[in-house]
């Protein structure tokens, strides 16, 4: 069993088990405004992976070749880094939405 | 640049974002210190596996030294000044958004 390498798949997998269920119970509605997700995730996304591919070339970090599926990407970033960008974000943002629907008296500044 | 220091540019950056460039002014608003500390927990909780495990590993001479539940302290400043970015450009969006579908 070449269990090893899920290690970082398996933190990715965890992310979306611990928020996702937020989109179906308190039905916070995120995924389906992809428009909206894409302008909110892509500019962070595009300045911490550019300085992530840096970093590794730079070996100021490195991720363990035996811990990612072996799937790269560009600048020879796993495939699990580039998720990354994607479901934590997706995460954060159904997390504030969830709080949003809790609190409806608190305002967040994009109210009508 | 060190990790130390481009976590600081990175915070600097999202506050910028929040508090001066699209003014969404999460920074004084309860519902996103109530979404950071439900989130914090979290990410100590997946940057501990990620660290301890030695899926990603630092070069100690790119970071202070100082670690919590396993992983540098430079990774919670870079947790904050994403989670800040991200929702900072989602309120943003999500008012012009409502602008564009209900003109005033």
């Amino acid at each position: 069993m070449y269990v090893e390498k899920y290690g970082y798949v398996g933190m990715l997998v965890f992310t979306v088990l611990a928020s996702f269920w937020l989109e179906f119970v308190l039905k916070v509605q995120v995924l389906r405004r992809i428009k909206r997700i894409a302008q909110s995730i892509l500019p962070p996304a595009i300045f911490f992976l550019t300085w992530d591919a840096i970093a590794v070339h730079r070996n100021q970090w490195s991720f363990d070749a035996d811990q990612v599926v072996g799937i790269y990407g560009p600048f020879h970033l796993p495939v699990e880094e580039y998720l990354f960008f994607i479901v934590v974000p997706l995460a954060v943002i159904m997390t504030l939405e969830a709080v949003r629907r809790v609190k409806i008296q608190w305002r967040v500044g994009d109210e009508e | 640049m060190t990790y130390t220091e481009i976590v600081f540019l990175a915070l600097g950056l999202a506050m910028a974002l929040d508090l001066l460039i699209i003014k969404t002014g999460l920074l004084g608003r309860k519902t996103f210190w109530t979404s950071y500390a439900i989130i914090l927990p979290f990410q100590l909780l997946t940057n501990w596996w990620l660290t301890s495990r030695e899926i990603v590993m630092y070069n100690s001479k790119d970071i202070l030294g100082v670690r919590i539940a396993s992983a540098p302290i430079e990774d919670l400043i870079y947790g904050f000044a994403l989670i800040l970015g991200v929702l900072s450009l989602w309120v943003h969006y999500g008012k012009r958004q409502r602008k564009k579908t209900f003109p005033a």
